[in-house]
């Protein structure tokens, strides 16, 4: 029986813990507004990532939750994430660029509709960088995923090389120049609100317009919480309890009914599904796709982000993601540029991958579980079923924070 | 009732290897009894349990559930036909709470897809808080009247068994298969479980295949025993056939078994 007091506590952060989601979101909604103040602040301020930094934070966000739900919830170790970050940000090449200047098509773009090339408006790209990046998470699954463990992982790796090889080498496939190799596809077309604009004050072109960053920022921030919605989701969902049972006992899971194909064939899928809007959303920001992001350095990047944080808990891979992708933006230059004005000849941005390397191992020894870890009963908590009286027997008459319709 | 079986194994064989671990088993059991399996370790009866349930493929022979050829069927199918089992070291999701480890053995009896778990319809919350109505109800009958929210690690031995009978029982099986539940139990508790197991088959309506090694148990729960050996199957019948079988005697129960 816990103590009174540990109970107490126990309710305490309970009904704090219900301000955490909401407070996190306004502060980071109003990011762009409070920055200067931030950046202006004594000590801190240089350390302070710029909005246009947040963006690729916040992309790079987005692809660790979706890898978030292959390692994390069903357990399946994937090297080769990158590969749908490149579908993802080549889907953007193919629909909102000059690439196909075979034809001249325009749907509600942000561009000129005389443009040759395909231009279909960014968020319709998302979408459909989303799909065909499930799609190819199917394909890449069938075959791999009847492989268990290490043999996954290997497997996973070989995919995670031949999909930038073929972009690399796509601009003569078959004779046709499908991803303009080595050089990608540039200049992608950027989001905007092409329609809106014409009687609202809302930019017709993110890239064009003065608050270029502030306006990627709010469309990545609204794609983020949109991805946190859907795997929060889907983990407390039928299917996510398949995949937490296929992470716990592969066998037992199959013995109780669960198929494990296709359970693990969804997790691939949907954890793709959110690495490719993510990619189309960045290659829309940078205004390009270019083989030379994609590399398995990348993938391992969002592995570390999922495990420093903990794998399988969403506020964990936000904290990793956020973390590594600030130190990966800025931080490190910034510390750098530190320790340079006091006189010490380091870069540390030239041992990027050593000092990821360090933070993971630092991790495993003191946190294994990360830094914020899945707390899988807690979820109950939230959710409301849970043993707990509705009156506290030790103080009678005092109402817990139980909902009575939970049960 | 020999009419009316369940289960029809005909010849079943499983080599791995030249090692012959059910060697052309005879199988047959009847709807709603209470049969066991019993044999000295490595006689291929957990061999014999896996071949049913899917995790292995029998090298030949057939295997009839319910009228369905099912010996080639991945395990999730044969579980949906309605074949529920536990393991013999206990096999729990450990980092799951009780409630959610019998959500799962649930699941192929529930139906919310991906989008329906994304927008949460009204339909698919009616379907989640009915599965954990049941789920409740469920584990309250297998004697785990708390705790349904522990991480099923963290429960008492007895209880993490009682609580693989509940997911199991969640797959609304037609047939239970139970490998050696009672392992590890104390006297007071492996009576209690026997009782259970006999009143499972009596409410649930269940047919249940039981793989015991405690002879209390086998005799005073089981219609009938079938007894392997070197995966053979070396005798058939009801408990006092088998507690006089000369073969069975030598086999596995020893000199003596007879007063017990």
């Amino acid at each position: 029986m816990t103590s009174v007091a540990e109970r107490a506590r126990g309710f305490a952060t309970g009904s704090r813990d219900k301000w955490i989601a909401p407070g996190v979101i306004v502060l980071g909604l109003l990011y762009p507004w409070y920055e200067d103040i931030l950046q202006s602040l004594p000590l801190i301020g240089d350390f302070i990532p710029s909005t246009e930094s947040m963006v690729v934070m916040v992309a790079f966000t987005m692809m660790a939750l979706g890898l978030n739900i292959v390692v994390g919830y069903a357990g399946l170790l994937d090297l080769g994430y990158v590969a749908f970050y490149a579908v993802g940000a080549y889907t953007a090449g193919w629909f909102a660029s000059q690439q196909f200047d075979q034809v001249t098509f325009s749907f509600l773009s942000s561009v000129p509709s005389d443009q040759p090339g395909i231009h279909i408006t960014m968020w319709l790209v998302l979408l459909l960088a989303g799909f065909l990046t499930l799609f190819a998470g199917i394909v890449i699954g069938l075959p791999t995923l009847r492989l268990r463990g290490d043999y996954l992982a290997i497997v996973t790796l070989g995919f995670g090389e031949i999909v930038p090889q073929v972009v690399r080498n796509g601009d003569n496939f078959f004779g046709f120049d499908l991803t303009h190799g080595t050089f990608g596809i540039a200049p992608i077309d950027a989001a905007g609100f092409p329609v809106l604009a014409s009687f609202t004050s809302l930019p017709k072109n993110f890239q064009t317009s003065p608050n270029r960053a502030m306006w990627f920022y709010l469309g990545a921030f609204a794609l983020l919480l949109i991805t946190v919605f859907c795997t929060v989701r889907l983990r407390d969902s039928r299917l996510g309890r398949a995949w937490i049972a296929i992470r716990e006992d592969e066998t037992a899971a199959a013995a109780m009914g669960v198929p494990l194909m296709r359970t693990k064939t969804w997790s691939y899928a949907l954890g793709a599904f959110f690495g490719g809007v993510a990619g189309a959303y960045y290659a829309s920001f940078r205004g390009g796709a270019f083989p030379a992001d994609f590399f398995f350095q990348f993938s391992v990047f969002l592995l570390c982000m999922v495990i420093l944080g903990g794998m399988g808990s969403v506020w964990g891979v936000i904290a990793g993601a956020m973390i590594l992708g600030y130190l990966d933006r800025e931080g490190l230059a910034t510390i750098g540029s530190k320790i340079q004005d006091a006189g010490l000849d380091f870069d540390p941005t030239k041992y990027q991958f050593g000092i990821y390397g360090i933070i993971i191992v630092t991790m495993m020894l003191l946190r294994p579980a990360g830094l914020i870890p899945e707390r899988r009963h807690r979820i109950e908590m939230e959710e409301g079923v849970h043993d707990t009286p509705f009156y506290d027997v030790e103080h009678e008459g005092t109402l817990t924070d139980r909902d009575p319709s939970d049960d | 009732m020999a009419e009316d079986n369940l289960v029809v194994a005909t010849k079943v064989r499983k080599e791995f290897g030249g090692l012959v671990a059910t060697d052309d088993v005879d199988f047959s059991i009847p709807r709603g009894a209470i049969v066991s399996l019993i044999g000295p370790n490595g006689a291929g009866k957990t061999t014999f349990f896996n071949q049913l349930t899917g995790v292995y493929q029998p090298t030949s022979g057939s295997i009839l559930f319910d009228g369905t050829e099912v010996s080639y069927l991945p395990p999730h199918t044969i579980t949906k036909l309605g074949i529920g089992r536990t393991f013999q070291n206990i096999r729990l999701f450990a980092q799951m709470s009780a409630m959610e480890n019998v959500l799962v053995g649930m699941n192929c009896r529930l139906h919310s897809g991906i989008l329906g778990a994304i927008l949460r319809t009204p339909r698919v919350k009616r379907e989640e808080a009915e599965a954990r109505d049941k789920a409740r109800e469920l584990l309250v009958y297998c004697g785990l009247p708390r705790r349904h929210h522990e991480r099923s690690v963290s429960l008492p031995y007895g209880d993490q068994r009682r609580l693989e009978v509940a997911r199991a029982l969640a797959t609304e099986p037609k047939l239970l298969l139970l490998d050696e539940p009672t392992a590890g139990m104390n006297p007071q508790e492996t009576a209690e479980f026997t009782a259970f197991v006999s009143k499972v088959r009596d409410e649930k309506d269940v047919t249940v295949l039981l793989i015991e090694h405690d002879m209390k148990v086998v005799m005073g729960v089981s219609e009938r025993i079938t007894v392997l050996e070197y995966g053979a199957k070396i005798a058939e019948g009801t408990p006092a056939e088998i507690r006089a079988d000369e073969r069975v005697i030598e086999a596995y129960l020893g000199r003596g078994a007879g007063q017990t």
